[in-house]
């Protein structure tokens, strides 16, 4: 059984998501049962092979039996393994309330929404696991078109959001191919061992260096990379909360794990940061987005487009720890990979029970009466918000130490002010809004339903950002067992 | 000789413990105050408890595993930590029995709040003074910074909103400084451990390198120290309840900031670090002109509260500059005012709650002939007065001495001149207000009486100990024999 974990983490999920439509012709809600049952599977299995890894080392899987690199393999390794089982417990944890914001938002769209959310994550789970360069292409598309799918059913303007993203999604697809295509007539091979066996053999052919930037590029795209981030605020925004609250936390990081793979794993630390630079661009590119995004997240006036724009900020960290390309650096840069989901996932469920409960979730709106009508979620935004700020011991503080102490060995005290103004910004934004969630005494409009005191969101919306709050702690408090008995198992060769 | 114990970590977690009950019991005011003063009670015990073994030399060891790779989250009970810890833990017995009395006599809202944050602040004071490295410390050190913030804008009104803001602004900057600078000492010393004599002592590191170390640390904990130009904050922060401003604003929050000045100067880059790389001299030069300037600033103060703010800046620099005098009788003067000016200081702010709250006013220029209404209050503000300028038979007296011996067997007589003018000045801004209140005839306070014992006792207490401590300097707690035990640890290995 061990030997097939690695096709089971994406095959249970794609079962999932074909059954569960059937049996959603009986009974609507049989939909989301099945959806939390596979992605609770999922999540089991991810761990088991996460447990697998670190006890004997990696583990490849020839699908069909045909041997690489003719046929597809699949691979669990300490990054795959590490980013699926990320994935699949976030999912899990945002699952557990989304129906309730479903009901809401999207009434009669059960059905359709939680098979979309099946498709995407299976995709989010190929791209992970795969080994074969193509078939991470096919994967990435699986998961965007049921990303596109889940941002068009959101407000009015929605559609208008998702064309857009899907426009630039595919735009990025599309570049990916292409250099894809340079790689392969360079090399004769998809497989991605393979490929970056031969390729030091072609170092120094000029389409080599095409190919590259291409794949960098179309997965810059993919991450919302600045400046390719240009799908993502309004995607965010306007999409269903139950919809950022899954698609945010995790979407963006899957483009983050095939940059980090492709990078290091298929052309080598050897070419992309000694030879090429490739990853010095990266770095100055994150370095701008993380302070463009910090400025942005300021100026917006409603909660969802603050925190789109904060997470174009915070992909940035990721991309900056990539971009060190030191050991210290990509510590840095996976554990921001799962300190930065549970945030973001915590804040956007909060949001989401905000839009359910009031209706709305403009900040300018935000007042006292909010913090007295749902004092448990604004406790889970308050933690949330100080691990985004950097206060120890939530997991924030540790994502900064890792990056900064990577920035510090590389002697780039440029990115460690960065990193150290972004957090400073992600203080203003954050305690603007809290400011006038504790502190603003409300209007108090008789009769409006907020300034009347209790008003929590129901118990199964609250859990999910409670677990997510409890889990920054933890995150923070014990990452240091996270990075020694995991992270730091994530060694590509030469860093 | 170290030993491991739990009761550091007992001794940290107390109130923290209580914090779930002081919210429990929001509705049954005494019930929660019950809490509060059996926290206080049982942190100062479990200090207290402490205290034999330490005065024997040794020191008890918590540790709680690793908090980042390398380095532990641990406490560490030695001499200059159980100190501050005795400090502040039994001034917080005296403050939440006055805060009773201050918060119902000026009928203050959102109560649990107070007491709950009161609570949190205690736990990371006391951890902030048993830290064993620059990691623990930055932890406690932040979580006081967040946890201080509700208690800075507990009015709510504009005024303490912008207060708020200031605060958060000077001290979230500070943070980030100290975790650059505690990053990099990571990888330049390879621990982050407090080492009696510098852990930088014998470290090979450029000039350069220490010094930005020595700016970024200094820089961190400068802030809360009030070092200027970095004390904008504090006379702001005054918007804050008395009791508030007694305990943190005067002993837990700003000594946590000359503590840490200590703990860097001593423990951090030690004696011979601090001349070898003139490190010592500039920082003298800003405590030096700290004093001067605050106490100048102090004189032009109408607002009471303003006015002790002003003074403790002041007397917060006479502890940096014992600090940056490089001598151990200066260095034990220093560790002597965290303690002297705790005493002093805080009968000060609890003398004007007491006339805030019973008399209603504010400003000096208001106080005439308030000490025939309230005799014992403002007697123990004339002893406290005494007792600041640095006279004989209070406490002021011994710290202040201990600074200018260690000023003049260094021969460094420009100090000794500041701080006798800043004696001059410290009589000429807190005399007039004792000589208003006892030789101004006027009739506004006829009828009025003492304000309530809850308030009264404390105050008197607390100077009285100013007094008891001044005749008898090693009484009760040993403090002098501490003092001198420190300044060995840290000089034993240059004197």
């Amino acid at each position: 059984m061990t030997e097939h974990l690695p096709v089971l983490i994406p095959l249970v999920l794609l079962t999932a998501a074909l059954a569960s439509p059937l049996f959603g012709l009986i009974r609507h809600s049989w939909t989301y049962r099945i959806t939390v049952a596979a992605v609770a599977l999922d999540a089991g299995l991810t761990m088991w092979g996460l447990a697998e890894v670190i006890a004997d080392g990696p583990m490849s899987y020839r699908l069909g039996g045909w041997v690489p690199p003719i046929g597809i393999e699949f691979v669990l390794d300490p990054l795959s393994a590490f980013f699926a089982t990320v994935i699949a417990v976030v999912a899990l944890v945002v699952l557990v309330g989304a129906r309730a914001l479903v009901a809401e938002e999207l009434p009669e769209k059960e059905v359709p929404f939680f098979v979309a959310v099946l498709l995407m994550l299976t995709g989010f789970q190929g791209i992970v696991i795969t080994g074969d360069l193509f078939n991470l292409f096919v994967f990435m598309e699986i998961g965007a078109l049921a990303a596109y799918a889940l941002v068009a059913v959101g407000e009015r303007p929605s559609p208008v959001a998702a064309f857009r993203y899907l426009l630039i999604g595919a735009t990025g697809a599309s570049l990916y191919l292409l250099g894809l295509w340079f790689v392969y007539s360079l090399t004769g091979s998809l497989n991605m061992a393979d490929v970056a066996a031969i390729l030091p053999t072609v170092w120094d052919n000029p389409a080599m260096v095409i190919g590259l930037s291409l794949i960098v590029v179309g997965l810059g795209v993919k991450m919302a990379m600045f400046p390719m981030h240009g799908w993502l605020p309004d995607a965010y925004t306007q999409a269903p909360s139950a919809a950022s609250a899954l698609i945010a936390p995790i979407g963006t990081k899957v483009g983050a794990y095939a940059l980090i793979r492709i990078l290091f794993f298929v052309f080598g630390v050897r070419l992309v940061r000694d030879r090429l630079a490739v990853t010095d661009v990266v770095l100055w590119l994150s370095a701008v987005g993380i302070i463009y995004g910090s400025v942005m997240a300021i100026a917006q006036r409603e909660m969802k487009r603050m925190l789109a724009y904060s997470s174009v900020a915070q992909v940035g960290y990721i991309g900056l720890g990539i971009g060190l390309a030191n050991p210290v650096g990509l510590i840095g840069a996976v554990l921001h990979v799962v300190n930065h989901a549970f945030m973001k996932a915590a804040l956007f469920v909060v949001a989401g029970n905000m839009r359910v409960k009031l209706g709305h979730t403009d900040i300018g709106r935000i007042d006292a009466a909010v913090q007295r009508a749902m004092p448990w979620t604004m406790a889970a935004f308050t933690v949330g918000a100080l691990s985004m700020i950097g206060v120890p011991p939530t997991a924030g503080f540790f994502s900064k130490w890792y990056l900064a102490s990577g920035a510090i060995d590389r002697g780039l005290w440029i990115m460690v002010l960065v990193i150290l103004v972004s957090s400073l910004l992600n203080a203003v934004y954050f305690f603007r809004v809290l400011e006038r969630a504790y502190l603003r005494s409300g209007d108090r409009e008789e009769g409006t339903e907020a300034a009347s005191g209790r008003n929590e969101a129901r118990p199964v919306m609250l859990v999910p950002a409670l677990l997510l709050a409890a889990g920054i702690v933890a995150l923070g408090v014990f990452n240091a067992v996270l990075v020694n008995g995991v992270i730091d198992l994530i060694r590509p060769a030469g860093l | 000789m170290t030993y491991d114990s739990l009761v550091p970590l007992f001794a940290v977690a107390v109130s923290l413990l209580a914090v779930p009950l002081i919210l429990a019991s929001s509705h049954r005011p005494r019930l929660r105050e019950t809490w509060t003063i059996g926290a206080a009670v049982a942190k100062f015990l479990l200090v207290l408890s402490l205290l034999p073994k330490v005065l024997d030399g040794q020191i008890p060891v918590t540790r709680l595993g690793e908090i980042v790779p390398g380095v532990e989250l641990a406490l560490r009970v030695d001499a200059l930590g159980i100190v501050f810890a005795l400090v502040a833990s039994s001034l917080w017995i005296l403050t939440s029995w006055y805060s009773i009395g201050y918060v119902a006599g000026v009928k203050e809202q959102k109560q649990t709040r107070y007491f709950a944050s009161f609570a949190v602040c205690l736990s990371a004071t006391i951890g902030v003074a048993f830290s064993a490295n620059v990691i623990t410390f930055i932890v406690f050190y932040e979580v006081l910074t967040i946890a201080t913030y509700p208690l800075v804008i507990h009015k709510e009104t504009p005024e303490a909103i912008r207060a708020g803001r200031k605060y958060l602004a000077y001290t979230l900057t500070a943070g980030v400084a100290l975790l650059a600078g505690a990053a990099w000492l990571y990888r330049v010393a390879g621990s982050l451990d407090f080492v009696p004599g510098g852990l930088l002592e014998g470290v090979d590191a450029s000039g350069a390198t220490i010094r930005v170390l020595f700016l970024l640390f200094i820089g961190g904990v400068g802030v809360k120290a009030a070092l200027m130009p970095l004390h904008a904050w504090l006379p702001a922060a005054m918007v804050a309840p008395t009791p508030v401003s007694a305990l943190l604003h005067a002993v837990a929050v700003v000594k946590s900031g000359v503590f840490g000045v200590l703990r860097v100067v001593g423990f951090v880059f030690g004696p011979s670090v601090m001349t070898r790389y003139d490190l010592a001299l500039p920082l003298a030069v800003v405590a030096g002109a700290t004093i001067l300037v605050a106490s100048l600033m102090a004189l032009a103060q109408d607002n009471l509260k303003r006015r002790l703010a002003y003074s403790t800046i002041g007397h917060l620099s006479y502890i940096v500059l014992a600090a940056a005098l490089i001598s151990p009788e200066a260095f034990t003067g220093g560790v002597l005012h965290i303690t002297t000016h705790a005493t002093m200081k805080i009968t000060l702010f609890f003398v004007a709650g007491a006339i805030y709250a019973h008399a209603h006013r504010d400003n000096v220029s208001e106080l005439d002939g308030i000490g025939r209404a309230m005799p014992w209050t403002m007697s123990a503000f004339a002893v406290a007065s005494i007792g600041l300028a640095g006279l004989p038979p209070v406490n002021g007296f011994e710290s202040k001495w201990f600074i200018g011996l260690g000023a003049a067997t260094t021969g460094q007589e420009v100090a000794l001149v500041v701080l006798l003018v800043s004696g001059v000045l410290n009589a000429a801004y807190l005399f007039p207000i004792v000589h208003r209140a006892f030789l101004r005839p006027s009739r506004q306070f006829a009828g009025l009486g003492e304000a309530s014992p809850h308030m009264v006792v404390p105050l008197v207490v607390t100077a009285g100990l100013s007094v008891l401590l001044g005749l008898w300097p090693n009484g009760l707690v040993r403090l002098y024999d501490l003092a001198v035990m420190i300044s060995r640890g840290v000089f034993g290995g240059v004197a």
